[in-house]
């Protein structure tokens, strides 16, 4: 009983123990934030700021930079991927899983080992393509490379694979095609792994800032990544208070979103991968 | 269309390397209830699924109403099919679930799209027309109160209504059941079977329905075809299909207890001997030749000059019993249907004379020999066959 107690008390100290360390750097950032620059390099460290300077940061973050732009761009570019993303993923998916036909083990053979090719490795001849298509600096730029997930394509799959074969069997009877097959019936039953799917991609993309870099540089298309790098100027020096405002601008859609989604993500992840 | 005969000609289907169907010809008359009996893994649901063109057919015809339609759509084949699994859509209510097939069939791409769709011309008629369908199908069956539930919310017999009512909203040519009863309980059942028979009755619709129980074939079928391990051994009424199996697979599948098939032989006359006592049956064959007799539990009496029979066990079935016996020189157990009257009487160990009142006769290949009384039985035999 004790023992059981103690085993209980262990594992809760350990996992307090991880989520605090990952939840420092945001602390921190939240707190530089509200921070005036005299008090940000002092030698100890506060949580909360002794003169609060908050107003006079977050003004700063947004009239220094056009930050709401920024945080505009970000939504465009996300939703714009997400839709395309699950627009490819869940026809290619639902043949994957669902549909026979020659070849399809070799089709997915290569979804798997896309996933291992890192993003770096093809920049450059999508950057070339992009040139020669005209579409720098556009967010056509940014969105195109990925509006098809083979991470997502992935994930679907291997949730498709559980729905019944017996369903859509009485769906093509009834008279649905094979795309209404994936609109009607495929995807209400797989919404929570799409939720868990929209999260991740939302979160990859909201700070995707490897790509935007080279794709855009017309402040009017950037992202909130990018636009957090204009605070760090190494003429004039970093900006900390703002900077961290601005982080905190940006970080908190995607803290708000995970929130709200969280359990639909975690339904989702567990049901993709226990079956 | 109408209601429609479904033609199944030549049917042949493998997978990879084992042939599942092989040259399957069944046909159901407009109208008819046809059920397709036999164990799993017999090839039944493949014939179902390719009659649906859910599985396309290596060789054959598939026709409906006379019409060639292996090369149509599932679709296109106006023909509706009852699951298993009920296959009902998840997250559809049971209004849903129904409406949709009607949906599909009535209503244009632009009258179907949400929202968009309501203000698509023609739409409004057609959509009251679908709902006054879907409520006239939902009544009988009971479900109008059920309408705006989930799948997950219904029991299992009312989930089997709903996926009936799927299948019937649209009026096909022809329903396919694969099984559909399989997963009630045994109360449920004996319900549904009658509600699916009333059902037929009313639309007088074709009916396929695929099974491995022979209670269902027989009770609810005005023919049952017997498949096993690829083809089609017999088809026929189900009391002919009891009376008169063409084979040996067939006598031993349908009947339970299943009927008694012992070796025997024919005598120089043609007289049919059986574990030693010559009895009053007579084939044509050569002397000595060996057969197998198959005679049906209820068809063995107690009487007088019947064989030997050494009672191993009785079973009680409360209006009659089963003696499971012995008879010399036969390996396996040979079973009698009595009423529980006589059962009473008798106790493991003793002996008892068993008269077969019907003998049937099969070659040891299997298929059935024609087997008739004889003429010059014995007076106690000949009481013994009234």
């Amino acid at each position: 009983m004790v023992d059981r107690l103690l085993g209980t008390l262990l594992r809760h100290l350990v996992l307090l123990a991880g989520a605090a360390l990952m939840l420092t750097p945001f602390v921190i950032m939240v707190s530089l934030s509200l921070k005036p620059p005299g008090e940000i390099f002092a030698p100890e460290f506060r949580l909360l700021p002794e003169q609060w300077h908050a107003v006079e940061n977050y003004r700063e973050a947004f009239t220094r930079v056009p930050l709401a732009r920024f945080l505009i761009n970000g939504l465009i570019v996300t939703a714009s991927i997400f839709a395309a993303q699950a627009a490819t993923a869940l026809p290619i998916a639902y043949a994957l899983a669902k549909l026979r036909w020659r070849g399809r083990q070799a089709a997915f053979a290569l979804v798997l080992l896309a996933l291992l090719i890192p993003p770096q490795v093809p920049a450059i001849p999508l950057y070339i393509a992009m040139w020669k298509l005209d579409l720098l600096n556009t967010y056509a730029a940014i969105i195109l490379p990925s509006t098809i997930s083979v991470f997502g394509i992935f994930l679907m799959r291997q949730f498709f694979r559980t729905v019944p074969d017996d369903l859509i069997a009485a769906a093509r009877m009834d008279g649905l095609g094979e795309f209404a097959i994936v609109w009607r019936i495929m995807l209400p039953t797989a919404l929570p792994a799409l939720a868990a799917f929209g999260c991740l991609s939302f979160i990859w993309n909201w700070n995707e800032f490897f790509w935007p870099l080279i794709a855009v540089q017309e402040e009017r298309l950037m992202t909130p990544p990018l636009g957090i790098a204009f605070f760090n100027n190494a003429e004039a020096g970093t900006n900390w208070g703002p900077l961290m405002a601005a982080a905190t601008v940006t970080t908190a859609p995607l803290a708000l979103a995970f929130l709200l989604a969280s359990r639909a993500f975690v339904r989702g992840v567990t049901m993709t991968g226990v079956k | 269309m109408a209601v429609a005969s479904v033609d199944l000609i030549g049917i042949g289907k493998r997978f990879g390397a084992t042939e599942v169907l092989q040259d399957v010809t069944l046909r159901a008359a407009d109208g008819e209830f046809l059920a397709i009996l036999g164990a799993s893994g017999c090839g039944k649901s493949t014939l179902l699924r390719i009659l649906a063109g859910l599985e396309g057919a290596d060789r054959g015809q598939v026709r409906l109403g006379g019409e060639e339609v292996g090369h149509l759509r599932p679709k296109a084949r106006d023909l509706a099919m009852v699951f298993q699994s009920y296959a009902l859509y998840p997250y559809m209510t049971v209004r849903q679930n129904i409406t949709l097939p009607l949906q599909m069939r009535r209503l244009s791409a632009l009258q179907r799209l949400p929202l968009l769709g309501r203000l698509a011309p023609g739409g409004r008629a057609l959509r009251a027309g679908i709902t006054a369908d879907v409520d006239a199908v939902a009544g009988p069956l009971q479900l109008s109160a059920l309408m705006e539930r989930r799948p997950a919310q219904l029991s299992g017999g009312q989930r089997q209504r709903v996926a009936l009512g799927r299948a019937m909203v649209r009026q096909p040519a022809a329903f396919l059941m694969d099984e559909p009863l399989s997963n009630l309980d045994a109360k449920l059942r004996v319900e549904a079977r009658a509600e699916i028979v009333a059902m037929q009755r009313r639309l007088s619709a074709t009916i396929l329905y695929v099974t491995h129980d022979q209670v269902e074939a027989m009770t609810m079928a005005d023919r049952v075809a017997v498949m096993q391990a690829g083809r089609v051994l017999q088809v026929a009424p189900p009391q002919h299909l009891y009376d008169e199996p063409a084979s040996i697979d067939v006598a031993r599948f349908v009947g339970s207890p299943p009927m008694n098939i012992i070796p025997a032989l024919l005598d120089e006359t043609g007289m049919v001997e059986l574990a030693g006592h010559v009895l009053p049956w007579h084939a044509q064959g050569r002397a000595g030749a060996r057969v197998m007799a198959g005679i049906r539990p209820e068809s063995l009496v107690p009487r007088p000059g019947g064989l030997p029979a050494t009672l191993k066990r009785v079973e009680r079935l409360g209006a009659e019993a089963v003696l499971h016996c012995a008879l010399p020189g036969v390996e396996d157990t040979v079973l009698a249907r009595v009423e529980t009257a006589i059962a009473n009487g008798l106790s493991p160990g003793g002996t008892i004379p068993l008269m077969p009142r019907r003998v049937l006769l099969f070659q040891e290949a299997g298929l059935r020999m024609e087997c008739r009384p004889h003429p010059a039985a014995t007076p106690a035999m000949e009481g013994a066959l009234g």
